[in-house]
């Protein structure tokens, strides 16, 4: 399914970010900052960018999406239901026993993932490999591959980083959701990850910075950087932690937090 | 009789190259060791189908791991610390929990690296490999073994560590020699006791159990190349039938071999078991021939352990 219309994207951004606080909530815990932070980047792939065919969950000329920062899976679980790839209902067994929804995302389980993650910093050495493989078989799919701005805060993002510029993979596109929050704070206070355009310029990237919550911007940022030959795009997606839900914006707490009922009673009036 | 050497990893190289020819999927990896870990003869044979990962064995690992999901076969090979040390998590997360098609190379096994010391003797691989769940672990004993297991490992869906060594050993199996994934091979048959052993050490239990046979002693002797899955039906068979186990590796004495072996004969069979093996310890700088001998991982040792176990029979 494609929406070229924004005015779609943006109510099905909304109906994502209910999801998100819904299916948090049920479960009692789970990731809702950084899963609200990603709704725009990762609604703008599925509906408008990513080439994908729910119905085919293993077609092997599928663009890829690569959700590094693995405990954001509501967004990526509500975005795949939204999409087809199963019934919006089983969202709510999210983190339950027996469910497909796993804590992190284990694509042995549920169809729609190309990856598991959970283990930060692994995802956009992922992302080369699948580049790499499609590269040598002629194939002309993308990867795109969803880093945390406290991820790239693990080593292996910038061996990576390397390899990706190496090997000229521009079929690889990374986007950064900078919301500037990590668990124990600001990411700037606990490891000072700035000048973030510069060090994945001086390794050798096209950068793009953009708002990360104006589809205008990030769907403009994609097309860009489909268009970029030789080197692989990072987006630098600006976006705010906790977005669209008042008490949750802006706050490293609700990182890895659910809202009880009350608190949800509220996330889904202001979402509506 | 005048035995044929070959360092084990010579096998590896020469089945990359038989699977470069065969298989356009396979691909290969290394970091900066390719001409150590013999992957540059694939190197030099299909330059289009080998990566060069830098001194990086993290990404090294994860990136094998998105080409498994592009269809692709990766061997990424490397130093056996760097590789099942440094990048475990890497193993875990981005290959085992998906079960990814993802083979590895971990040369420079075991204590017999020699000069290089306690740093790159990589002596912890079998203890950190088997615990993975969808691992396969083979540690063969020889290059031609080698060969075999680097191409059985392609055949095989699924993750797969291939433990090889620096230095020449003993190359004492044969072409038609049989090789499967799982399955031991009984080298010397014998009633007295069982000699398990897994990887070059093996040729010094075949010298033990000739010397033992001069003292009337007939000891069995079971090539465990696969550690995982784990041939229990040769474990349980040898306990029962020979009432004593010996293990040799050159690993390190806890969660190696020998207490894989331990767990098996505990469930099914509990028999008197004597370890041979690095004795919770690091290495050091020295040659191959010096270290077996200063930590106990000759024939002799594997002798006097068989001895100390028939003992406690009675």
């Amino acid at each position: 399914m494609t929406l070229a219309n924004n005015d779609q994207l943006r109510e099905l951004c909304t109906t994502v970010r209910r999801d998100i606080v819904e299916m948090t909530a049920a479960a009692g815990s789970g990731h809702p900052g950084g899963s609200l932070s990603a709704v725009e980047l990762v609604v703008g792939l599925y509906f408008n960018v990513m080439r994908h065919d729910p119905a085919n969950p293993t077609w092997s000329d599928r663009d890829r999406f690569i959700l590094s920062k693995g405990h954001a899976c509501p967004v990526l679980y509500s975005v795949l239901a939204r999409s087809g790839y199963f019934p919006a209902d089983e969202l709510k067994t999210l983190r339950k026993f027996g469910s497909r929804l796993q804590g992190h995302p284990n694509m042995q389980v549920l169809p729609g993932l190309d990856t598991s993650s959970g283990s930060l910093g692994q995802g956009l050495s992922i992302s080369n490999g699948l580049a790499i493989a499609a590269k040598l078989d002629g194939k002309d799919h993308r990867i795109y591959c969803l880093l945390g701005d406290g991820e790239i805060q693990e080593g292996q993002v910038w061996e990576a980083a390397m390899t990706a510029a190496h090997y000229k993979l521009d079929n690889v596109c990374a986007i950064l959701d900078y919301n500037n929050l990590q668990i124990d704070g600001c990411c700037d206070d606990v490891m000072c990850i700035a000048p973030v355009a510069d060090k994945w310029l001086a390794f050798g990237w096209n950068v793009i910075e953009v708002d990360g919550h104006n589809l205008d911007e990030v769907l403009l940022a994609y097309q860009r950087a489909a268009s970029v030959k030789c080197q692989p795009t990072i987006i630098i997606a600006k976006t705010i932690k906790g977005k669209g839900v008042s008490f949750m914006e802006d706050v490293a707490e609700w990182h890895g937090k659910a809202p009880n009922a009350a608190e949800l009673a509220v996330a889904l009036k202001e979402l509506a | 009789m005048m035995t044929k050497m070959k360092p084990t990893r010579d096998g590896y190289g020469e089945a990359l190259l038989e699977l470069g020819k065969s298989n356009p999927n396979v691909l290969v990896l290394d970091a900066d060791l390719a001409k150590s870990t013999r992957a540059d003869w694939f190197w030099k044979a299909h330059p289009d189908r080998f990566f060069d990962m830098g001194i990086a064995e993290q990404d090294m690992l994860a990136t094998a791991a998105g080409m498994a999901l592009g269809g692709k076969i990766p061997f990424a090979s490397t130093y056996g610390v760097f590789v099942a040390g440094r990048a475990w998590d890497q193993i875990r997360t981005s290959i085992c929990y998906g079960n990814l098609n993802v083979k590895i190379g971990g040369a420079h096994g075991g204590i017999s690296v020699g000069p290089d010391g306690g740093t790159h003797q990589s002596l912890e691989e079998i203890a950190l490999m088997r615990v993975l769940p969808n691992m396969t672990l083979i540690l063969p004993c020889d290059a031609e073994e080698t060969r075999k297991a680097t191409l059985a490992a392609a055949e095989i869906y699924g993750p797969v560590y291939l433990r090889f060594a620096r230095e020449a050993t003993p190359v004492f199996t044969e072409s038609d020699s049989p090789f499967e994934v799982g399955t031991a091979n009984v080298l010397r048959e014998g009633s007295d006791a069982t000699i398990i052993a897994a990887g070059p050490i093996v040729y010094e239990a075949l010298v033990a159990s000739d010397l033992l046979a001069e003292q009337g002693l007939k000891v069995r002797v079971i090539n465990m190349h696969t550690i995982k899955p784990l041939d229990e039906t040769a474990i349980i068979g040898a306990a029962r039938e020979t009432g004593v186990l010996v293990t040799a590796e050159e690993h390190q004495i806890y969660a190696g071999l020998g207490g894989a072996v331990a767990e098996c004969a505990a469930k099914h069979c509990p028999v008197p078991i004597e370890m041979v093996g690095i004795m919770d310890t690091f290495g050091e700088s020295g040659t191959p021939d010096e270290l077996a001998e200063a930590y106990g991982l000759t024939h002799r040792e594997i002798v006097a352990a068989v001895l100390k176990a028939i003992q406690r029979k009675k």
